[in-house]
């Protein structure tokens, strides 16, 4: 498989303190990655850094087959390259209707001058109905999103992550506050999401990361602690001791 | 979702109504077309709250949908007024120099007519050459198009840098309001070109046209009225696709749309500079019917007074910024006007020439606080339009974005 | 019988007067020998009699001086000798010059006042001079020498330079010396010794040194045809058509001296051809045709070929005309060397001047950036540290001024009345503060536009307020007396003591602002709590109380400010909003939530302010408009401002 995203020797730091020191990390197409990590690791820092949010004091990260540099490009440019981004908290358009969000995520030309003519053909209405019957709310399509529970508006995220077709999905805390049952469901859509493309979960319950059943990245103040299959990580001791405290 | 435009947005089509047959009645009624019981003189009072009416609706797409509170608004107003008003002085002026030459004893040549007219017009700043930004002034067809261009290559300009640098929330409003600033003090001096705080007049004068104000006053009505019909449907359809979509979003979270691949700064860029092109149209419509324009119409209080027509109207539903311009304009002219009557309190006798703008300013902060739908949520009762509750959750990371205040019903 | 005693006493009279001509002392007769003269009083002839008096050596000479001068001096017309008069019973009592003796009184018939006009008092007041130059009392010197600085004469020269040597007070001795070099420089003989004196006063940033320097190399522009005549002492020639002299200025100047025909000027010619319209034709040419510039020109031609109007003047001949005259501006002072001399010492207090310029500028630049900065730490810590926008804020400031001048109508002594209105303005505003905290903006936190718009309404609402009860025109806020005056280091650099007083109050407020935020209970209560206040809640903070006394706090400090800013500007109900804007930019280009970048913000913006006038001093709205461009191109580069906060505590 080839390589989708590689972050080499990346480091940033804010007024002195060093989110994230020398941090290497890639994924190939089509897998799924937990990276998990106590508060402070830099999870989200390396989120902001993949997605553009924040540009790194030093380090490459590079995209695609043709390893295109991701650190000179806007925010939406790189998301028009394929990189798809769910926030720890749920963020939906609440003042819109379920199928304005996902209209909106559809993968279209994103330029404000054909977004103005741009009216939803019966293909374009037909695929967002089937999203929302994936993530389970094929029956709230025109409900305002503001009205939908917790948990559904998190699907209602992943749905407009899906929507965008992305070829790398960044998931920072899906099940963060889901019911048992809901987080089930979560699983289910990333895991079949994984099947065709890169989906990198960030998580901090042990519990649903097992059940993702995928390589883990544990990261440590900045930089990565060790890697692996959830079982080999968990008896690594510098992973205990960082868990566990010394 | 596939409806027909006026069926998913019966608001437009009941609008365009009212217009229609607000415009039917005033002509019926004025001096000029009908019976008259309608004076000229509020016949342009009508006219002008028009023109607002239209800004209004700008000002609302920039603020009410995309979250922009922009206090610039009215100094692209003002651009509109003076690109009109100097085609306006300077053609009236040469068919009075061109009179005054004819009387000689010879024919002028084309240089005595432009010092007759450079005389004419600046005199009052003591200049009689033309400044550089009259070159087009003799033509009313490049004239009306720097109606739509200037204003609009400002905000383009200054649209592009504020936004370029991520300047958003209060930060990009006392911006914009910086930059109303620094073009009222511009236009105040008199070597500015445009006749310092003298500004332009005698602009209600139409060159060539021998019609009473009677009549004209009528003609600027029906382009004001027609302006605002067309200006409003534009806006209409604008925000009721998939760009109306975007521009909410970004209201509501610039950074998840962002981070869906729009590029928030050129959907900023792009309305900002539509209701610019907008405001410039309404105050090319509106000065003619004022008679005059001057920096002082510029300043920056004059935006601010746009923003509170909004807010009292009620933001993010176009005809509430119809309604809040409407009212509190044609309010304003009622007190300030001084007729309405006096409040005698025995010790005091409230005037209301003086008092009114502390009751527009304490009635502003009532509506902020306890009905940030402004009049427009009224109709919400009727048609049921509910906001969402959100039951306390936190509204995303964005300053700008809905707060749980507002969103409550 | 009377006309016997009126014989008799002319008799006396004249025999009296002929005895007096007998004992005529040293200085009658140096007058008498003026007589014609002083009797004459013309400033043309009066020359010889002064200076034979003043030269005369004699100790009474500064007397008749003065007594003339003075139009005490009248002549009896009996014997035509002169007197001291002065005013008495039945006339007027004489005083002789030499002895100092009453002489007697006589009717106002019998005498004659002499009137010198006031050319000639000039005349005796330089005269005068080299006697008060030498008057024991030290303040009639410095009178004299302050009268020689205002009315520099070449002949008071000498007297100065011989009353140098018996100078004992040390500081009029530096004066003498000092105005010394200066006459030297203007009218001393010899050339060497005023290139000399020059090069002694080069780099004196003082006015006077360079009024002595400037008629030296004032210029007369002259035309001449050919080549410039010899001994002209040449500033530089001109080319016509240059900056210096543009080409009409250059055909004009050979107008004026009757060197060239005038031109014709488009208005000459519309009048000759009207003059000369017959049958409906000028010229050969139809009337209706005269409608453009080249048919005028060619009947006008016409005309002057006919001989009825002067000739036309084409632009080939004015070319040709120009081209035969050298254009020159020369020096009134024939030598070279003076000239050059005066040069040099001009440029070198040039630069000196400019040099102290700057630093005057920078003084200026200071205390508007004080202005700057006092205007806008209240907002620093409403909007700075809260996130609050208040747009009421330049209201706040109005608050506090209209404060002190309602104080100051109560207290009429100034000190005393700003020292009562500080604080009381500190605690209206406060008063204020709280109560819009209370009432509105308590309701509003983390809905910056809502506040934005709501504090507007009150911002408009309390401006109105204020119009009503203090009417529209300007309110004086007067400053004590002991603030009046500037501190002036040189004729070029000085301050006025009120903007001393504002830098210092300014630093004070950083130094209370700096010891509130760090030192202080409050300080670390309001950081908490605008860090986390839920965090802040629950370790037993009171989040609301803490944002009310804040919030109060930084509108008292606007109140405070208002009252400085009120003294030296107007005190309007619109000055708030003279400044918010600038307040806000200050708060927003230094950097948000940051005391230093408001200090760094209000210095740059000073600055800057400052730079530009100096730039276009002539227009500071321009100055304004410039400055906020520049403002919006900043924000562009350092969108956080000056200082800003980095990483996550920046609220990203």
């Amino acid at each position: 498989m080839s390589t989708l995203l590689e972050v080499s020797g990346v480091s940033v730091s804010f007024d002195g303190f060093r989110a994230i020191n020398n941090l290497s990390f890639r994924i190939a197409d089509a897998e799924m990655r937990a990276v998990i990590g106590p508060n402070g690791a830099g999870k989200t820092t390396f989120m902001d850094i993949v997605t553009g949010k924040t540009k790194p004091d030093e380090g490459r990260v590079l995209w695609g087959e043709k390893s295109v540099s991701l650190l000179k490009m806007s925010e939406a440019k790189i998301a028009q390259a394929g990189v798809g981004r769910k926030f720890q908290k749920p963020t939906v358009f609440e003042d819109q209707s379920v199928q304005e969000n996902l209209l909106m995520a559809l993968k279209k030309p994103r330029g404000w001058f054909p977004v103005l003519s741009y009216r939803p053909s019966e293909e374009d209405l037909a695929k967002v109905a089937t999203l929302a019957d994936d993530i389970g709310l094929g029956d709230a399509l025109l409900r305002k999103s503001g009205e939908l529970s917790h948990g559904q508006k998190q699907w209602l995220e992943i749905g407009i992550l899906l929507a965008q077709e992305p070829r790398l999905l960044l998931v920072d805390e899906p099940a963060a506050g889901m019911t048992p049952e809901e987080r089930e469901k979560t699983t289910d859509i990333l895991v079949e999401a994984a099947k065709t493309r890169a989906v990198v979960v960030v998580e901090h319950d042990m519990e649903f990361v097992r059940r993702l059943n995928c390589k883990v990245t544990v990261l440590h103040e900045g930089s990565v602690l060790a890697e692996g299959s959830l079982d080999h990580v968990t008896s690594n001791q510098n992973v205990i001791d960082v868990y566990l405290g010394r | 979702m596939n409806r027909s435009f006026v069926a998913r947005n019966p608001s437009v089509l009941i609008f365009l109504a009212l217009l229609a047959l607000f415009t039917l009645g005033v002509t019926v009624l004025s001096e000029g077309f009908g019976v008259g019981m309608i004076s000229t003189s509020f016949v342009k009072t009508l006219g002008k709250t028009l023109c607002l009416c239209l800004v209004a609706v700008a000002m609302d797409l920039i603020w009410g949908f995309a979250g922009i509170l922009s206090l610039g608004h009215f100094a692209f107003f003002g651009l509109g007024g003076y690109m009109i008003g100097m085609w306006l002085m300077y053609e009236r002026t040469r068919l009075i120099v061109v009179d005054a030459l004819a009387q000689g004893s010879m024919p002028p040549t084309p240089q005595e007519v432009v010092d007759g007219i450079g005389n004419q017009i600046f005199g009052v700043v003591g200049s009689s050459e033309f400044p550089l930004v009259w070159a087009f002034a003799d033509s009313l067809v490049l004239q009306l198009a720097l109606v739509v261009a200037v204003p609009g290559l400002l905000a383009l300009v200054f649209g592009w840098l504020a936004f370029r640098s991520r300047v958003t929330g209060v930060y990009l409003s006392i911006l914009t309001q910086a930059m109303t600033l620094a073009l009222a003090l511009y236009l105040f001096q008199n070597d500015s070109g445009l006749r310092g705080n003298n500004g332009l007049s005698g602009l209600q004068n139409l060159p060539n046209v021998t019609a009473s104000q009677d009549v004209v006053s009528m003609w600027f009505f029906w382009g004001s009225a027609l302006a605002l019909g067309s200006g409003y449907l534009l806006a209409a359809w604008v925000v009721s696709g998939k760009f109306g979509s975007v521009i909410r979003g970004i209201r509501d979270n610039e950074a998840r749309v962002r981070f869906l691949g729009y590029s928030v700064e050129a959907y900023k860029l792009a309305l900002f500079t539509l209701t610019a092109c907008i405001a410039g149209i309404a105050g090319a419509l509106y000065y003619p019917q004022a008679g005059i324009i001057n920096p002082a119409e510029i300043a920056p209080i004059a935006s601010i007074y746009l923003a509170v027509w909004v807010a009292i109207g009620g933001r993010g539903r176009l005809y509430g910024a119809v309604i809040g311009a409407a009212v509190v304009s044609l309010l304003s002219t009622w007190f300030t006007g001084g007729q309405a009557p006096d409040i005698p309190l025995g010790f005091y006798t409230v005037k209301w020439v003086d008092w009114w703008l502390v009751l527009l300013g304490l009635s502003f902060v009532g509506v902020t606080l306890f009905a940030p739908q402004g009049i427009g949520g009224l109709v919400d009762l009727i048609s049921d339009r509910l906001r969402p509750d959100r039951h306390g959750a936190d509204l995303g990371p964005d300053q700008g974005s809905l707060r749980e205040k507002e969103a409550h019903k | 019988m009377i006309r016997v005693i009126a014989a008799t006493l002319a008799l006396l009279l004249t025999s009296f007067s002929v005895s007096a001509q007998d004992t005529t002392g040293a200085i009658q007769q140096v007058l008498q020998e003026h007589s014609a003269a002083i009797l004459k009083s013309s400033r043309m002839t009066i020359g010889p009699a002064i200076d034979a008096v003043a030269d005369s050596g004699l100790e009474q000479a500064q007397a008749v001086l003065q007594a003339w001068s003075d139009k005490n001096m009248w002549v009896r017309e009996a014997d035509g000798l002169f007197f001291r008069a002065t005013e008495a019973e039945g006339g007027y009592s004489l005083t002789d010059f030499d002895t100092g003796e009453v002489v007697g009184v006589f009717d106002k018939d019998a005498l004659d006042q002499i009137k010198p006009n006031s050319g000639i008092r000039a005349l005796i007041g330089t005269a005068l001079v080299q006697f008060q130059l030498k008057d024991p009392d030290p303040l009639r010197r410095q009178e004299a020498l302050t009268s020689i600085s205002r009315a520099p004469d070449p002949a008071l020269l000498k007297p100065l330079r011989n009353s140098i040597e018996m100078e004992t007070d040390p500081t009029l001795r530096a004066q003498k010396l000092r105005q010394e070099r200066l006459l030297t420089i203007g009218y001393d003989a010899d050339s060497d010794a005023r290139v000399q004196a020059m090069a002694d006063m080069s780099g004196d940033l003082s006015v006077d040194v360079r009024a002595a320097l400037n008629p030296l190399v004032a210029t007369r522009r002259a035309v001449v045809q050919g080549d410039v005549p010899e001994g002209t002492n040449v500033a530089r020639i001109l080319t016509p058509g240059s900056d210096a002299l543009p080409r009409v200025e250059a055909y004009d100047m050979l107008v004026a001296a009757d060197l060239a025909q005038p031109r014709v000027t488009n208005a000459a010619m519309r009048a000759a051809l009207e003059a000369n319209i017959a049958d409906g034709r000028v010229g050969g040419v139809s009337v209706q045709q005269l409608g453009s510039d080249a048919v005028r020109r060619a009947a006008y031609i016409a005309l002057a070929d006919a001989g009825t109007v002067p000739p036309f003047i084409s632009e080939e001949t004015v070319q040709e005309t120009l081209d035969g005259f050298t254009f020159y501006d020369a020096y009134a002072d024939p030598s070279r060397q003076i000239t050059d001399a005066a040069n040099d010492a001009l440029n070198a207090i040039k630069l000196k001047v400019g040099l102290n310029q700057a630093a005057d500028l920078t003084l200026d630049a200071l205390s508007l950036a004080s202005i700057y900065f006092l205007a806008a730490i209240g907002l620093a810590i409403t909007f700075g540290v809260m996130g609050v926008i208040n747009m009421a804020h330049g209201e706040f400031i109005m608050m506090g001024a209209y404060t002190g001048y309602v104080v100051q109508q109560i207290v009429p002594n100034h000190t005393l009345s700003i020292i009562v209105a500080i604080p009381l303005a500190f605690a209206v505003t406060f008063a204020a503060g709280v109560a819009m905290e209370r009432l509105v903006i308590r309701w509003l936190y983390n809905r910056p536009l809502e506040t934005l718009l709501a504090t507007f309404g009150i911002s408009i609402a309390l401006q109105q307020l204020a119009k009503n009860i203090f009417g529209t025109q300007a309110r004086p806020l007067t400053a004590p007396a002991w603030l009046d005056g500037a501190l002036t280091l040189n004729d070029v650099v000085s301050i006025s003591y009120i903007r001393i007083a504002i830098f210092f109050l300014a630093l004070f407020f950083l130094a209370v602002f700096l010891f509130i935020m760090k030192r202080t209970r409050l300080g670390l209560e309001t950081r908490a709590v605008t860090q986390n206040p839920r965090m802040a809640a629950s370790m037993g903070i009171n989040p609301g109380r803490v944002n009310m006394l804040t919030f109060g706090l930084g509108s008292g400090i606007a109140g405070v400010a208002g009252v400085a800013i009120g003294l030296f500007a107007k005190v309007t109900s619109e000055m708030g909003s003279d400044y918010i804007v600038q307040s806000f930019m200050t708060v927003v280009v230094g950097g948000v939530g940051n005391i230093w970048g408001t200090l760094a913000g209000a210095t740059m913006i000073g600055f800057l302010q400052k730079g530009i006038e100096w730039g276009n001093p002539s227009n500071t709205l321009a100055a304004q408009t410039y400055m906020i461009i520049f403002i919006i191109i900043f924000i562009q580069f350092r969108p956080r401002g000056i200082i800003a906060l980095k990483g996550r505590a920046a609220g990203d």
